[in-house]
């Protein structure tokens, strides 16, 4: 068990370190530099410009549809890719697996068509 | 290519099948689908139940060693459709009273009902997190099927967020386990578990899988959903969730802790030993001050769960018999339950106060007595099934040497039995209020008809039950 321990010394070390040392940056800041808050030193920067929405704004559930709609399909082509490569080596029985796994989404796909998901207005 | 063979996976690759077509001609005719839909998932649902135990010729394997058919399976799955089917039957008239019922209703319950066929099956533990997903993703519509009530859909995100969770703790259990014994597949695993002393390693992942195993059957400290997600799903659906999903995760839970951990039995055991005291206790205790019937099924339900999992504490063959003849009682009583609470209406309108049930013998006497037999047999009372459930439960705990558990068993049991007799007690003794809505619908009343002559006549013949549940123990043993 002591072994063991020692073996994680160097992390303790570097644990109590980088704690120690960024306590140390954080405090100094306070304590040496001048303080002159003003609202605009004060205020959240965003790359420039002013903040001028709240971050939990409403935006349309439909794209979050089309999303949701897409990773499918995409992950469907990642799926395929090793599968191409691979076919020779799996045989029949690999390639019939993949069309039936196409086959599915297809159907799911026929689903979402005809549920209008698709659509935007 | 022999070991690829599809055959005993026959009835889920036929319910999948049924399940795209159907959902493909509900989705052409469009929402008058709904009124034969559930009539067919029902006929395929029913269908599967009779081809499983034909196709089950022993222990048999399918798609390389992933998938396994044994007597063990057949009963839990005979289990499972039988509380889909019942739950399907339930919510026809409900989800039209309720203006909920949609076309995808039973093809959602029929692809949960394939998921957790799945889990049962499954002989890896890539095999168990695919069913558990397939099962968990439909429950999670389910819940927030009444989409346009902020409960409702509080429960679906809710049952979401916190199975993500699970599946998230139960997937890095099985990644450490993979890392540590280099094997997915269960006999693997046993194989590892049986030469060698179990390194560190490898009990962290047991630890991270049992926790996420304990979230799917709620068992404490993962029960935190069980109570809002119960509350806020429309009731059908609670019924669904109290009963299927708890068979199908007992039934992995079982098969994953005797099968390949089954040497590993002395290191998980004190964990399995509190989480069943715990869960007891709280089923017991959190019940009481309930005011929801919803909310009390649901601390009901992990206080029930708590007792199944005292009999995978003793880790025998009859501990096992002992969970599967207490779920195959469990499940018509809850079902059963649930339909007395469906009864629960009032000009049409929903209601799930236990205060509501107050002078109801008077006005609906047989929902009471209904109702009254559910709460007898869950606090286990003799002649009820439900004693003979604690029965072959607390037996091999005692003969395991589990006498701590037992005890405790028994004293949170005698603390259970104030709310479901307070139940009782409101519905006989107390000032009688407005009545239920009538009628309560033929498909209720034939249900608990079904369940209460099951729950109050099982003493005449427990043997058919008691001798399946054996066999099937002894094939999770013998194998």
């Amino acid at each position: 068990m002591t072994e063991m321990l020692r073996e994680y010394l160097p992390i303790l070390i570097f644990l109590g370190l980088a704690v120690g040392l960024s306590g140390v940056i954080v405090l100094a800041s306070y304590i040496l530099a001048r303080q002159k808050p003003d609202s605009e030193k004060v205020s959240a920067y965003e790359c420039g410009f002013d903040a001028f929405d709240d971050s939990r704004g409403q935006f349309d559930v439909r794209f979050y549809l089309v999303a949701i709609l897409f990773i499918i399909f995409d992950l469907e082509v990642a799926f395929l890719f090793p599968w191409a490569i691979t076919l020779g080596h799996i045989g029949m029985f690999g390639f019939w697996s993949m069309v039936v796994f196409l086959g599915i989404l297809t159907i799911g796909f026929v689903y979402e068509w005809r549920k209008g998901a698709l659509e935007w207005e | 290519m022999d070991s690829l063979t599809m055959m005993p996976a026959l009835p889920e690759i036929f319910l999948a099948v049924a399940g795209m077509a159907l959902l493909m001609f509900g989705v052409f005719q469009g929402d008058k689908s709904r009124h034969w839909m559930t009539w067919a998932v029902v006929a395929c649902l029913v269908i599967a139940g009779a081809a499983v135990p034909q196709l089950a010729d022993g222990r048999s394997l399918a798609f390389g060693g992933l998938f396994i058919t044994d007597p063990f399976a057949v009963f839990m799955k005979e289990l499972v459709l039988i509380g889909a089917v019942l739950a399907l039957i339930m919510a026809t008239g409900f989800n039209e009273r309720e203006k909920i019922a949609r076309f995808e209703f039973p093809i959602l319950v029929l692809y949960a009902t394939v998921g957790m066929l799945l889990m049962i099956s499954a002989n890896d533990l890539i095999a168990l997190y695919v069913g558990i997903e397939l099962q968990s993703l439909c429950l999670y519509v389910l819940a927030a099927f009444r989409r346009d009530t902020g409960r409702s859909s509080e429960a679906g995100l809710k049952y979401f967020v916190l199975g993500a969770l699970s599946s998230g703790m139960l997937l890095y259990g099985a990644s450490l386990i993979y890392g540590f014994a280099g094997t997915t597949r269960f006999d693997g695993l046993a194989e590892v578990l049986a030469g060698n002393d179990i390194s560190l390693g490898l009990i962290v992942g047991i630890v991270f899988l049992i926790a996420g195993l304990a979230f799917k059957v709620s068992a404490v400290p993962f029960h935190m959903w069980t109570p809002d997600v119960y509350e806020g799903a429309p009731t059908p659906v609670t019924a669904f969730f109290a009963s299927a999903p708890k068979m199908a995760a007992m039934a992995l839970f079982i098969r994953v802790m005797i099968e390949p951990l089954g040497e590993a039995a002395t290191d998980w055991r004190q964990i399995i030993v509190f989480i069943s005291i715990a869960s007891m206790l709280l089923g017991a205790f959190a019940a009481i001050w309930q005011t929801n019937i919803k909310r009390l099924l649901a601390y009901s339900s992990i206080g029930h769960m708590g007792y199944a999992l005292i009999g995978l504490a003793a880790g025998t063959e009859e501990g096992v018999r002992g969970i599967l003849v207490y779920l195959a009682i469990y499940l018509p009583m809850v079902i059963g339950t649930f339909a007395c609470v469906m009864c629960m209406r009032r000009q049409g309108r929903m209601v799930e106060g236990i205060e509501d049930l107050a002078g109801i013998a008077r006005t609906n006497p047989g929902m009471a007595l209904a109702l009254a037999i559910f709460m007898f047999s869950m606090a286990g009372i003799p002649p009820l099934a439900g004693f003979f459930g604690k029965l072959y439960i607390f037996l091999p705990a005692i003969e395991s040497g589990l006498y701590t558990l037992a005890v405790i068993g028994v004293l949170s049991s005698v603390v259970g039995a104030f709310y479901y007799l307070r139940i009782v007690k409101l519905m006989y003794f107390d000032e009688a209020s407005e009545a239920f809505d009538r009628p309560m619908g033929r498909e209720l009343s034939l249900i608990l008809v079904v369940t209460g002559v099951f729950t109050l006549f099982f003493f005449v013949s427990p043997e058919p039950l008691v001798g399946n549940a054996a066999a099937a123990a002894a094939a999770l043993f013998g194998g």
